[in-house]
């Protein structure tokens, strides 16, 4: 048998994901039926249009087209001038229309790209391939042998982002769903919470010899995994078991598989021969869309305004109010801790306030609470707590300085070097401050009471 | 003076001026329904009513809380929860809905035998078919059942059966009537349209549906408007178009004498006849059919029979030979060699007419190749019946306005003209029917039931 100097075949994962993101219009994306769907009576969010009655047409909803090309222009896309509707057609008991209205040829948005970091911490670009425009479908419930369909999700909007099969490994998934999470958060077209369906993340795998630049000529499909841990579970399980398969000289073939939760391994649900022929066509029902100039400069402002409120960018606000690096970030990505801030520094009264320091208290704090609503009573709690703190302090700048005075004159060895120029040394005579006051003392302050004395 | 005998226009002036009361207007067309339905089986429901103008509804189209089955068995037991936008247009105009005019299974036919309900008689002669698929529609307005008729047209389906019963029938230009709660068929071809005693009726009841509608997204936002300068007494200036591929193989002699001496009368009024050609007219019939079906096997998929009505068994059999014509034309490596060369022939049609158009006014041809034929002689040959659509199937797939005016006898049966428009000009094709009907008063005939 072989050898332990055969050559071992080295193998690599071939990535793709697909995710739908249900956005957050008021309305449905063909009809005027309320799309908030959660925690609603079924049925109670429905028309003829939703629920595919006879003679019932579409018609557009403006807000997710806008939506869409926000999305498309926050992924680096460019946007179609002209775009259009097709139909989808399968048969399935959630899908009022015997059709779910989709795009294929001409998406709304195409080609961009998003960077993505992987276990290593190297950022890669993946290639987007598309944004487009489609609708929900109603729910299935299966209760006591029966099944009970809901058509109040039918028709709520959603946008497909398609990406290249870009990605090598399980971190840059999980990098991608949380970037594209914010990027809708902060777009404000969905609430993207995976838990609530809002966000679904589909992977399309196969893996090829070390070297190969050619995509192999097979994928299995990863679908219907509601979490991200359980979809990087899925994708970790699918690449071994697919190298495993390639080892051992089995053919791999195109498939659609699920994730057994309980066995932790991955299932066969559609082999290709079942795979449907969707008979896209061009939706009569709808005009064509025609994209302005004055429109995607619209859309392109408003993704710049809103882009503001990545959390890169909030850190690098925060930063610049005097915290550190880790403490604007973990504030940028704190929602409720951010509000506080934010909160606190339209107050007037504490006009006075460190903001360094308060930036890393705020930073450093346990707040487990979630509820945006309830931000005004945590502030108030925060800034006293914060007071209180400092209360203990010395603020009594002669008492500072006359303890300052003193290290001076007991290290006359560093105030040469201070003087020569390395002004870093002054961190070593805050220390000695901070010794003699036993650490009740303002380490800014401090600092910058040495610096004046040292001229 | 026979009630019934009335068009829309002499109705609305006699209420006016009290010379009968709305009760007694329909109770006068209940009577009549009483007397012919039976033999003509133009309604597939008759409703009780006895406030308003009397119409038949053509059964595609919703009425909310009337049943509404499409001719279909599958729809048998299904009562729309929903008005469609011209019957709610229809109401605010004080009109009751009479009857649901029987049709072929979902407007897919050419003589109503395609209906799960029993065929519609020919008022004429009850031995040959009304034309399809607005079947019930035109005999009912024929057989002064209702004081006019909403009708839906795809491919031919008022106009062909207005031209086989001897009423007027008008398909407007794709657009300018909402098509909102009118069963689709082919969604890109689908008009409604009225089925009228004279050519004024028809202009009133498009005045009263069409219109913008933000439940249809393809209805266009302008308003209707007619013309002061148009043509009332003379055609003087009229330039009308005879496309010469309309007077070829096929033409039954008879109609083409009637259909002539008709064009000889517009000439007579003063318009100038002028020879225009439609060079893809001889691939129409096959485009029409393949997008017509593809749209249909996507359109019907919706009875599935878990929100309403029963099995897709319950579908007919032509029906169910357009499902699967359609699905084949839209299936993987077969989509570009059907669909898309029909669509690109689909333009090459609306250009043809946009062509003539320039040398033209109005184009005029017959409706149909041949009259009424007899029940039952073509429902073994699908392809017989296809081709019976070659004259109404061009201007459904350019979206143009058409209109059947009746113009003559052919062998004892009603023969109808067809006036083409430009896209979104029924100004023009309803003036020169209105002073062609003036002139010879073909629609005041009335079948001997």
């Amino acid at each position: 048998m072989a050898s332990g100097e055969t050559k071992v075949m080295k193998y690599e994962p071939v990535i793709g994901l697909e995710v739908h993101i249900e956005l957050n219009t008021k309305t449905k994306m063909f009809c005027r039926c309320n799309a908030d769907y959660f925690g609603k009576e079924p049925n109670t969010s429905t028309c003829p249009v939703c629920l595919g009655l006879p003679g019932a047409l579409p018609f557009i909803n403006q807000q997710a087209i806008e939506d869409c090309i926000k999305i498309g222009l926050a992924l680096n896309c460019s946007i179609n001038e002209k775009s259009y509707f097709e139909r989808k057609n399968y048969f399935y008991p959630d899908l009022a229309k015997g059709f779910q209205t989709s795009q294929l040829v001409l998406p709304i948005a195409i080609g961009g790209w998003i960077e993505v970091e992987d276990a290593q911490g190297k950022l890669t670009k993946i290639r987007i391939n598309r944004a487009h425009q489609e609708e929900d479908t109603g729910k299935l419930t299966h209760r006591d042998g029966q099944t009970f369909i809901d058509y109040n999700r039918s028709s709520v909007p959603l946008v497909e982002v398609v990406t290249e099969p870009d990605f090598t490994d399980t971190f840059q998934i999980k990098d991608y769903a949380k970037k594209l999470q914010q990027i809708f958060r902060y777009l404000d077209v969905s609430n993207a919470d995976m838990e609530r369906g809002d966000m679904r993340l589909e992977a399309n795998i196969s893996v090829r010899p070390v070297g190969q630049t050619t995509l192999p000529n097979y994928r299995v499909e990863l679908k219907n995994i509601n979490s991200f841990r359980f979809m990087a579970q899925a994708v970790e399980y699918e690449i071994a078991r697919q190298i495993e398969a390639h080892e051992k000289g089995e053919k791999l073939v195109q498939e659609t598989r699920g994730w057994n939760e309980d066995k932790r391994v991955t299932y066969v649900q559609r082999s290709k021969e079942e795979a449907h022929d969707y008979r896209y066509f061009p939706e009569p029902d709808l005009p064509i869309l025609k994209m302005s100039a004055t429109l995607i400069n619209e859309m392109t402002k408003a993704v710049d305004t809103a882009k503001e409120k990545d959390p890169v960018k909030v850190a690098e606000k925060l930063v610049s109010t005097g915290m550190s690096l880790a403490s604007g970030a973990s504030i940028a990505r704190n929602p409720i801790k951010l509000a506080i801030f934010n909160e606190v520094q339209k107050e007037k009264s504490v006009l006075d306030m460190d903001w360094k320091d308060f930036g890393n208290f705020i930073a450093n704090r346990e707040i487990n609470e979630e509820n945006i609503n309830l931000v005004p009573e945590l502030t108030k709690k925060q800034l006293s707590d914060f007071q209180s703190r400092k209360s203990g302090l010395i603020s009594n700048s002669k008492e500072l300085e006359a303890l300052a005075q003193e290290v001076i004159d007991e290290n006359p060895g560093m105030v040469d070097i201070y003087k020569s120029g390395k002004t870093t040394v002054v961190m070593a005579l805050v220390g000695g401050v901070m010794g003699k006051s036993g650490g009740k003392a303002d380490p800014g302050k401090v600092k910058a009471i040495l610096e004046r004395l040292l001229g | 003076m026979d009630i019934t005998d009335l068009t829309l226009t002499q109705t609305i002036k006699a209420l006016e001026n009290k010379q009968f009361t709305e009760a007694e207007l329909n109770s006068a067309y209940q009577k009549r329904i009483g007397q012919v339905n039976s033999s003509l089986n133009a309604f597939l429901e008759v409703i009780d009513t006895n406030s308003g103008i009397p119409v038949g509804i053509k059964d595609i189209i919703s009425t909310k809380g009337i049943k509404t089955t499409a001719g279909s068995k599958i729809l048998s037991s299904y009562i729309p929860q929903y008005n469609a936008t011209v019957i709610d247009r229809l109401i605010a105009q004080n009109v009751s809905i009479i009857g649901k005019a029987n049709n072929d299974e979902f407007a897919m036919g050419s003589s109503g035998e395609n209906s799960a309900y029993g065929p519609t008689k020919n008022p004429w002669d009850l031995t040959r078919v009304p034309g399809g698929s607005s079947s019930g529609s035109a005999a009912a307005v024929a057989a002064n059942m209702c004081v006019f008729s909403l009708g839906t047209d795809t491919g031919g389906s008022i106009r062909q059966p207005a031209s086989f019963c001897g009423v007027v029938g008008l398909k407007p230009s794709y657009g300018r009537v909402s098509r909102y709660g009118a069963m689709s068929m082919a969604s890109s071809l689908d008009q409604i349209g009225p089925l009228t005693k004279s050519v004024a009726d028809a202009r009133l009841v498009l005045d009263w549906i069409s219109g913008p509608d933000e439940y249809d997204s393809n209805c266009i936002k302008k308003r209707l408007t007619t013309n002061d300068s148009r043509f009332t007494k003379s055609l003087k200036g009229l330039r009308v178009g005879v496309p010469k591929e309309y007077f070829g193989v096929g033409l039954d002699p008879e109609v083409e004498r009637v259909i002539k001496a008709a064009i000889k009368q517009l000439a007579d009024l003063g318009a100038e006849l002028a020879e225009v050609s439609l060079p893809h007219t001889e691939y129409a019939v096959a485009t029409y059919y393949i997008i017509m079906a593809s749209e249909v096997s996507s359109n019907l998929a919706r009875f599935d029979a878990i929100r309403f009505g029963s099995d897709r068994g319950d579908f007919g059999a032509e029906v169910k030979r357009r499902i699967m014509l359609g699905t084949f034309s839209l299936s993987s490596g077969y989509y570009d060699a059907y669909f898309t060369k029909a669509a690109r022939v689909r333009t090459l049609i609306k250009q043809d007419f946009e062509k003539a158009f320039e040398k033209c006014d109005v184009i005029v041809g017959p409706v149909s190749p041949t009259v009424a034929w007899k029940l039952g002689e073509k429902v073994d040959d699908p392809l017989k019946m296809y081709l019976m659509d070659v004259y109404t199937v061009p201007p459904s797939l350019a979206g143009i306005p058409g209109l059947s005016v009746p113009c003559g006898f052919a062998d004892g049966m009603p023969v109808g003209l067809h006036l083409l428009g430009k896209y979104m000009d029924e100004d023009t094709i309803l003036s020169v029917g209105e002073v062609y009907e003036q002139a010879t008063k073909w629609h005041q005939e009335k079948p001997k039931l």
